[in-house]
């Protein structure tokens, strides 16, 4: 048994057999082998070996790197790994004496040298861990060859475990299956992080080496509520914890209870919850949890997962399912964020090397336009159909918000000279998720019809924090003194140009910060699916008055930790069930 | 001015040893040690590396670069074989003259 602990992310317990997956995809299960394969696996390695070495020397001979001394190197650095004896005989050796397959016994091998430079103090040298990575996935391309398993074919309930889970990898997911996640990278407001608590995942990140302590098939407990893992339980933690996921389950039931009842506060102010979704099929579960309609419809999945961009049809239709399940209800679609990540690194010739202040979001589209236009087109052709309204993200002057809109009516005109129909008076809001926004939100006011406070970016900018980098990620806070006085702007000017102002970022679904919210003056609040209940529950047991008192207090406060503390109590009051 | 170094005969040949220091800033990362490996593979004889108790062979990467020998670090080679002194001098001269072409560390206070 080894217990690990990390942040929690999404809440929840979950036990399942671990399937480990590493940053490309690969599923290397533990199986074992009678003794009479054994001659056939270590074939296999010495097959996988040659292969990747031909391939290799192709590389390394070809022409455009030929000119690139660095990745010369390094690609003859990896040749002589391969063509070491020492470490084929290191895994043939594990062939025989842990008898299992060669796919798994390279994968142990592998990975024992990369903690070993993991662990070493020097950061030149603990690096090259990334260079051992690098040839465990070229042999395992070589053995998986055609079989490679993806967690889209999974038959059994699992805990997916990996170093570091990009939102392509996510985006494959299958709820049926996928019962918690556990990876060594990540904070908070990582991606795994949104993506496992919209589907309601429990799920705990930032663990270190955790992919490389548990093995394929282990046992493992998610505990999404504490942010502790646990491999290879006991019986009698096991059985603790068995029953600790009965009673958790217990509590949501309980508050499935108030799904019907409205979000009204004891004084009678109306709030109105909404849901944040990743793809069309989540919009059931917000009606089911209670929610209103949809406050941010994230739509970067239509282009995850696939060589091509999409299609205007798939963008429509896309957009239809869901608006289908809200008739009359409104449902946001945030036009693409693509940026700092896989996607769009991935196609450029040399990646950002500051990808969170580079060529991301709005910009990005700004930038394609081709690719933008064709999301708008959907988006306007699906507005007839409900109550649609349109948002751009990461907007930081009034120049792009200006020139955004202006794309817009371009897309409007040339619907309008093929006679397609849309709502001519759709709504355009933006999100406002950087201090630049923050401190302009007076004269953005005039040129949007809604904002929509990111509070994940925000705070990253505001507080120049990087939030998946799990040795800083303590520094990230929503309530920080900074990252609240910019709140307070942004609302103050929201209710002064008479607009709508909403909170959709994650600050909306800690049970702490519900009545700071709404104590600012927030009236809309949008949260993943399973949140919710509890923070209707919250806004149910709350008064304006209160909060109002709360919010005074707190923005007089000067450290992040007075806040938290003082929120963290005054939640336990309301809500006690949830600490 | 040469480090201690000994030679001996025995019934398997020549038997040399000598430690050397490792004087580049970076250390005997990935490059370094490729061409650490790469020197000692030219000759016959056998190589063993021995840093903080740790013995690997000379010409394996994988067992070279676990050492992980930073800057500063001596490692105690020794050569068994007819061409072990060659060997010797030729891994001297690629540490600690060549420093795997590879620049020394900055002096303190030049940033």
């Amino acid at each position: 048994m080894e217990i690990k602990k990390g942040i929690a992310v999404s809440p929840g317990i979950s036990i399942a057999k671990s399937l480990i997956i590493d940053s490309e995809d690969y599923r290397i299960p533990r199986r074992s082998i009678e003794p009479s394969q054994r001659m056939a696996e270590t074939k296999r390695v010495g097959k996988a070996f040659k292969e990747a070495i031909d391939e290799l020397t192709k590389l390394e001979m070809g022409q455009e790197i030929r000119e690139q001394r660095k990745i010369k190197d390094i690609f003859a650095v990896h040749l002589r790994f391969l063509r070491d004896r020492s470490l084929r005989k290191k895994i043939t050796d594990l062939i025989g004496s842990e008898r299992v397959t060669a796919e798994y016994a390279v994968s142990l091998a592998l990975r024992e040298i990369a903690s070993h430079f993991t662990r070493i103090k020097d950061a030149y040298i603990s690096e090259r861990a990334a260079d051992i990575h690098d040839i465990e996935r070229r042999l395992l391309r070589r053995l998986l060859g055609g079989k490679k398993e993806s967690v889209g074919n999974l038959t059994e309930e699992v805990v997916v475990v990996a170093r570091e889970l990009s939102p392509t990898q996510t985006a494959g997911f299958n709820k049926e299956f996928v019962k918690g996640i556990a990876s060594d990278a990540g904070g908070k407001t990582s991606h795994a992080a949104i993506v496992a608590r919209s589907l309601g995942i429990p799920a705990v990140v930032a663990l270190e080496d955790f992919s490389e302590i548990v093995g394929g098939g282990d046992t493992v407990i998610v505990d999404g509520n504490r942010g502790i893992v646990i491999v290879s339980p006991d019986d009698e933690t096991l059985r603790q914890y068995q029953e600790y996921s009965r009673e958790f389950a217990l509590l949501e039931h309980k508050l499935d209870g108030i799904r019907e009842k409205p979000p009204v506060t004891r004084d009678g102010e109306r709030i109105t919850m909404l849901g944040n979704i990743e793809f069309p099929d989540e919009a059931q579960m917000v009606l089911q949890k209670g929610g209103e309609g949809i406050g941010l419809y994230r739509t970067e999945f239509l282009y995850l997962n696939r060589p091509t961009e999409p299609t205007e049809q798939e963008h429509y239709d896309a957009y239809a399912e869901t608006i289908r399940v809200f008739k009359h209800r409104p449902v946001i679609i945030r036009t693409v964020d693509l940026g700092a990540d896989k996607y769009t690194q991935s196609k450029r010739f040399m990646p950002e090397p500051n990808p969170f202040l580079g060529l991301r979001s709005i910009r990005f589209c700004l930038q394609n336009l081709t690719m933008f236009k064709t999301q708008l087109r959907a988006i306007l052709r699906a507005s007839v159909l409900g109550k649609l309204k349109i948002m751009f993200p990461l907007i930081t002057n009034l120049q792009e918000l200006k020139q955004t809109k202006m794309i817009l009516r371009d897309v409007m005109e040339d619907l309008d000279e093929e006679s397609v129909k849309y709502n001519g008076n759709v709504e355009v809001g933006i999100m406002i998720e950087t201090p630049s926004a923050a401190l302009t939100a007076y004269t953005l006011a005039r040129d949007a019809d809604f904002f929509s406070i990111g509070t994940n970016d925000l705070t990253q900018y505001t507080l120049a924090v990087d939030r998946g980098n799990e040795q800083v990620s303590t520094l990230y806070s929503n309530v920080d003194p900074a990252v609240l006085r910019l709140i307070r702007t942004i609302i103050q000017d929201a209710h002064k140009a008479q607009i709508d102002v909403a909170v959709c970022g994650e600050m909306a679904s800690e049970p702490e910060s519900v009545m700071l919210l709404l104590g600012m003056g927030v009236r809309t609040i949008s949260v993943a699916p399973p949140m919710i209940p509890e923070v209707k529950q919250i806004i149910r047991s709350v008064t304006i008055e209160d909060c109002n008192s709360i919010a005074r207090k707190v923005l007089g406060m000067n450290s992040e930790r007075q806040v938290s503390v003082y929120l963290r109590d005054a939640a336990r009051k309301v809500l006690p069930e949830a600490f | 001015m040469p480090e201690m170094q000994t030679e001996e005969n025995t019934s398997d040949g020549v038997v040399c040893e000598t430690v050397v220091e490792i004087k580049n800033a970076d250390g005997l990362h990935m490059r370094p040690a490729m061409q650490f490996v790469d020197a000692a593979s030219r000759f016959d004889c056998d190589i063993t590396v021995s840093s903080a108790g740790n013995s690997v062979d000379g010409k394996s990467i994988m067992q070279m670069s676990m050492l992980a020998a930073t800057c500063g670090t001596k490692l105690t080679v020794k050569a068994q074989g007819a061409d072990a002194q060659r060997a010797i001098d030729a891994l001297r001269e690629l540490v600690e003259v060549k420093m795997f072409n590879e620049p020394p560390p900055k002096e303190h206070g030049k940033h």
